[in-house]
Formats: C-alpha cells, structure tokens, sequence
C-alpha cells in the first residue's frame, strides 16, 4: 500500500469523482495497532480495568469502567448501589474534562475562523479560560475519586481501592457549582455559532437506562426500534475490516449503518435530562431529535450542563458505604459490559477460565462504530462543494471529521486529501 | 520566540494530552514558547527546525521507524515522553509472544495490517536528549523539563523510588503494614506515590528507577503468597520491555518468552 511511505498524520482521505459525481470515500486511520484484544489473553481478571484505560488518555474512566461492568457480570457480582453512584460521579467527571476539550480546543476554533485554541485565545482568552476552567473542574472530580485525571488508580474490580472523604467532596461540590455556570455559559456561546444547515438520516444508538440519562448503564436502544440486553450486542452488530484502515468498521445486522455519540444519545434519551440542561436545550434551540451534526457542539455543551449538575445531585445524596468495594471471586464465564463513553457507546466482553486468567476479550469503541456515518456524511459534503478549491475543501472535511470527535480527532488536524477525478 | 513540537507514535494520546492538562500553565506556556507542531492542538504548523521536539509513542510500524529519524533531523533537542516512547509501553508486550496470534486476535485479516513484530522505544532508533516516564507522565515534571530545555539546563528530576515519595507525603507503607504487594521499591518516583496513598500497591507505571533489586522484591511477593505466573505479569505490564523488569519477569514460570 503506497499509502504507508506517509511521513505524517494517522489519517487520510480518498474521494473519488466522477465527472461530477462523487463515486466513493475512504476515510483511511493509520493509528498503530497495538493490539489490546490480544494482549489480554492470559492476563487475571483484576487487570482489565488498568490495562484497557490505556487504550485512550481522553476518557480513560470510561474504559475502567466498562471493564469493571464485564468481569463483575462474568463473576456473577452486581456492586452496591453506592459505589455505582460514586462510579458515576467519577464518569461525570470524564465527559465535563473530554467534552470540554472538544468543545473549546478542538471544535470551536473551526467555527470562529481559527487554527486552533492556542491562536483563538490570542483574541479571546476569556473564552479558551472558561474552557480550561471547566476541562480543569472535570479532571478535579477524576483526581479526586480516581488518584490522577489521566488513567486514574482508585477504580478496581468490584468498586475502588478507598473512599473518598467527606471534606473531599464537600471541596467537589464548590468546584463544581462554578463549572455548572460555566457549563450553562458554553451552551449560549456555542448556540451562537454559525451552524451549517444540514441533516443526515443514518440509524442512532445509545444506552437508555431505567432512570436518567444514559452514563454508565442501561439497555441498549435505537431509533429504528431495537431494544436488547448489552449481551445480546454481538447479535446487533458486526465489525467488518477494511484493507483501508487499521480501525475496524460496525454496522447493524442488517447492513444498516448507525451512529453512537452526543446525538445519539441526546435524541434518543432527552426526556431524561435534569432541568437546567433541558432548559439550556430549549433555549438553545435544540428540538426533541437533533440530526445536524455541526449541531453536535451544542449537545456537548447541553451534556456537560447536565454532567455537573447530575455530579452535585450525586454529591448530595451521598450518605457513605460500607466498604470501598465488594469482593469478586473469580470463576469461569463470559460477562458483558457497556457504557456511554464521551464519544458514544463502548462495549467490552470477556471470557475468564475457572482461575480468573482472561481467554478472550472484545473491545468495540465508538469511533470504529462511527466510521461508516462519517464516511457517508462526507460523501454527501462533498458532493455538494466539488467545486471548492482543495485546501478550503480540506478545511471544512476536518471539521466534518470533527463533528463526530472520533479518537483520530488529532490527527484530524493533518487531513491528507486527495482528490481522484476521472 | 523558541519553537516546540510534539509529535505521536503508537500511544494512547495520554502524555500529550498531559500537556493541554496544565490548564493554569497551558497559555502563559504560549506567550514564551511557539506551539510549532501539535496536531492534537493545532492544525496550524510552523516549519522546523524545532529547538524542543516532545515524542510520545512508541515504534510499531515500518513507517513509523522511518519518521522518527525524519522528526529526530529537524529537531535541535528531542526528549520521549512517557512508557510508550520510553520502554516501548503495554503494547510491547507483543515482545514477548507470536505477533500473528496478537493481530488474529482483533483482525479478521492480519495480512493487512502493516507492523513490526516488537513495539520499541524512541532511543532504540534515534539518540534521545532526555527520557521523561510514566503511563502517563506527570504535569509538573513535564513542565520542568520543558523549561529546563528551553534554558538549555538539564532538569532536575529526582532518580529515587516512590518509597522515598511514600516518606516525604507521610504513607505507611503498605507492603509493610497490609502484606500488600507494591512495586515501590523497584518504581521510579515522579507521581508523588499515588497509589499506596489509596491503599493499594503501586503497579509501576513509572517504570524501573536506576539502582533497583528486583530479585528481592520478587522474593518479597513470593513470602506474601504471590503465585510465580502472578510475579511475572507484575514485573510485566506497562514497562514489560525495560531491560530489568523483562529480566526479572522472564525468571517466573508463565513468564517465557
Ligand atoms: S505512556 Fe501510558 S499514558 Fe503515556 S501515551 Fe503511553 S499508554 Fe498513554
Ligand atoms: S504509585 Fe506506582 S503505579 Fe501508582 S501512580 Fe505512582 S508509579 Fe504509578
């Protein structure tokens, strides 16, 4: 593949054209693979947690968590309602520290006409310290609970290695009661862009829990109408692999294509939001179902309005437990797990022998979920501005890109475009 | 104004990010060195050459053998950030099984993915100037070591254990106390000795210190009832491919090549 004598970026894109038609996109990811699935063949059942955060520094929690999900669930253990709310409150944490760097480093800067946050803060640095003051309030709640922002230590199998104290989280609270005006500020900010009109019809995904908006819990719903079990996800959804891209490609069963992520997961559970985010919603102009993905910005912003005020609530109700964390013996099994990542829906399944050694793992993020969608909607982008000159065409397929924050959104920043006409 | 670059390799986006973590640091940073080359930041890119070249990453593909010596000619001092570009990080542990069982465990047609056989660190293909560790590494000693860099001084990070952390922050020691098996002893120090703060051992995600013995530690896990396989994957995770701790793993049953 002449594709890897590449000197920079991890990611590539091809667009072939026809005469005036766009015939094909490949959106081509040359992440290095490093091989996760199989490196934790062998392993004991306690790693996972430590091990899969290191798939991603950006949103770390979610991947311990998941992991935690999955080997209790093979283990036959279900935690106390107490550690899941403090599991919770440390996944809050992730989506106020990972939305806000999207929102302010990486995705607002193509809107207001800027390289990026270095260069957009030159002109409006009260804007990018509000972004780092609420990325900041975020990464609190993880070094609180967690030990560290990036791959914290406190999560383990079963809960957390200890509890946080009282006057701790006391501290949290206060933190927190800032960011959640900053939060509701980003939502007005971010409203005000210049938001292209556009809508894209592909199939949503996401977790809807019994109660509240789907974080680290819930079955897993669509707007086609399917309702199953997280175990039953492997049944939904294939990955396919493309000779183009080290990231694998899922669509549903089906063949459909889908998207997991903010408007997934805000169009198929805004019922559930807590009253100041709904409100920040409306305002902003959101409806019920938002199916522009320039959009998207606005629901991060409504989602982290809505992450601090669920971490006050949780913070709140807090009484104490009993114990850090229940034990889990191990036994042989196959457990599942899924939660809403900040980038949409991540599925882990792990298959342990009677010792508790790790036979098989399955780890679905949501970027590979996301490809095919993203594909699609720059298929339909370009067709409409062929006529754009190559650079400025480059510009706008970045933030295209950007919409969906996948994990290649650095890389990203170093779209290598290349224009096949025939 | 003096020009810094960061640049990837296979990671997981950690240790960079380490640097947009310095939220009260991160614009003064700005008003005294350029951002040149950050594409995790910026898609606006200043040519080199770049006094500060900042790697996270390890070497996994042919490609990427390749654009390290490109990154390491146009930078004037080139410093590895973290396990992945200091040790080879967790996927190094490719290096110690059959890569097309790795690649046949994710991909349904390992044919088409292009990579080496073993994840390397940065200075096992380039001379470094400095090595910066841990999964990830911490705030304040990035910061340190990029303006120490930019004075053209060497920083000054201490080289002890995180035994001497867990001292001057107070812990008891967990090992001591609990029977709790912790890689303190043999860890570099540089986080502040989280973990044992938290009650639990350390994991050594700051990779081997410089005068260690980790055949005593080991002998230590194996009083406190650590199975032989469970001494291997200690001494084999995020620093697997460090010369000692790989030596060390390799003397445990479950721990072969
Ligand atoms: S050393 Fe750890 S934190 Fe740093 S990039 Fe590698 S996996 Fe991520
Ligand atoms: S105590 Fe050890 S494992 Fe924990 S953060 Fe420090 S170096 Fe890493």
């Amino acid at each position: 593949m002449a594709m890897l004598a590449r000197v920079e970026g991890e990611a590539s894109m091809r667009v072939r054209v026809d005469g005036d038609e766009v015939t094909d996109v490949e959106l081509r990811v040359f992440e290095p693979p490093r091989f996760f699935e199989g490196l934790l063949r062998g392993r004991a059942w306690t790693e996972p947690p430590d091990i899969t955060s290191r798939i991603c520094g950006i949103c770390p929690a979610a991947y311990q968590i998941t992991a935690c999900q999955a080997i209790e669930d093979a283990c036959g253990v279900v935690i106390p309602p107490e550690l899941a709310a403090l599991r919770r409150l440390l996944y809050c944490g992730e989506w106020i520290e990972s939305h806000a760097l999207h929102i302010y480093l990486l995705h607002a800067p193509d809107f207001l006409g800027y390289q990026g946050a270095i260069e957009m803060a030159r002109d409006h640095r009260p804007l990018v310290e509000r972004g780092l003051r609420l990325k900041k309030a975020g990464n609190e709640i993880l070094s609180v609970l967690g030990g560290r922002s990036v791959h914290p230590v406190n999560v383990r199998v079963g809960g957390f290695h200890r509890l946080p104290t009282r006057s701790q989280l006391t501290a949290l609270r206060e933190t927190l009661t800032a960011a959640l005006d900053d939060a509701l500020a980003t939502v007005t900010t971010v409203a005000a862009f210049d938001i292209p009109d556009t809508e894209h019809d592909c199939e949503y995904l996401a977790l809807r829990p019994a109660q509240g908006y789907p974080i680290e819990a819930g079955r897993v719903v669509s707007s086609g109408g399917l309702d199953f079990g997280v175990f039953d996800f492997e049944d939904a959804v294939t990955e396919l692999q493309v000779p183009y891209s080290t990231a694998l490609h899922a669509r549903l069963k089906g063949g459909q294509r889908y998207l997991v992520g903010p408007l997934a997961r805000y169009s198929l559970n805004c019922a559930a939001l807590s009253p100041l985010a709904a409100q920040a919603a409306a305002a902003a102009g959101l409806g019920p179902v938002c199916r522009n993905p320039f959009a998207s910005i606005i629901v991060r912003a409504v989602e982290v309005t809505y992450a601090c005020e669920e971490a006050l609530r949780i913070i709140g109700e807090w009484q104490g437990a009993a114990a850090a964390a229940v034990p889990v013996p191990a036994r042989a099994g196959t457990g599942y797990g899924a939660t809403e990542a900040p980038r949409g829906l991540l599925y882990h399944r792990y298959q342990l022998d009677s010792g508790g050694t790790v036979t098989e793992a399955r780890i679905v993020p949501p970027t590979s979920q996301n490809q095919l969608s993203i594909e699609h909607d720059l298929r339909t982008f370009v067709q409409a501005r062929i006529g754009l000159p190559e650079p400025e065409l480059t510009r706008q397929c970045e933030q295209v890109i950007r919409n969906y924050d996948p994990c290649i959104s650095c890389s990203a920043h170093f779209l290598d475009l290349t224009l096949e006409r025939r | 104004m003096r020009k810094l670059a960061v640049w990837k390799f296979a990671s997981c986006d950690g240790c960079q990010l380490t640097l947009l973590n310095c939220e009260d640091d991160l614009l003064p940073l700005t008003d005294q060195v350029e951002i040149a080359y950050f594409p995790q930041a910026t898609r606006a890119v200043a040519a080199g050459p770049y006094d500060l070249s900042l790697v996270d990453g390890s070497i996994t593909t042919p490609a990427d053998a390749e654009r390290i010596r490109q990154v390491r000619a146009v930078s004037r001092r080139l410093v590895s950030i973290g396990a992945c570009a200091t040790a080879g990080g967790i996927q190094a542990l490719r290096n110690f099984s059959d890569i097309g069982d790795f690649s046949s465990a994710v991909y349904a047609r390992p044919e088409y993915i292009d990579t080496l056989a073993t994840s390397t660190p940065v200075a096992a293909h380039v001379p470094v100037d400095f090595e910066l560790n841990g999964c990830p590494i911490d705030k304040d000693q990035l910061l340190t070591v990029i303006t120490a860099f930019l004075r053209d001084s060497k920083p000054d990070i201490p080289s002890h254990s995180v035994c001497v952390e867990c001292k001057q922050r107070g812990t008891v020691c967990v090992m001591v106390a609990d029977g709790i098996p912790c890689m303190g002893p043999v860890t570099h120090a540089g986080c502040g000795a989280i973990c044992p703060s938290y009650g639990r051992g350390c994991y050594s995600c700051f990779g081997p210190q410089d005068t260690l013995n980790t055949r005593s530690l080991a002998g230590r896990f194996a009083f406190l009832g650590m199975p032989e396989p469970a001494v291997a994957r200690t001494f084999r995770t995020f620093y697997a491919a460090a010369p000692p701790f790989a030596t060390e793993s390799s003397m445990h049953s479950g721990g072969g090549r």
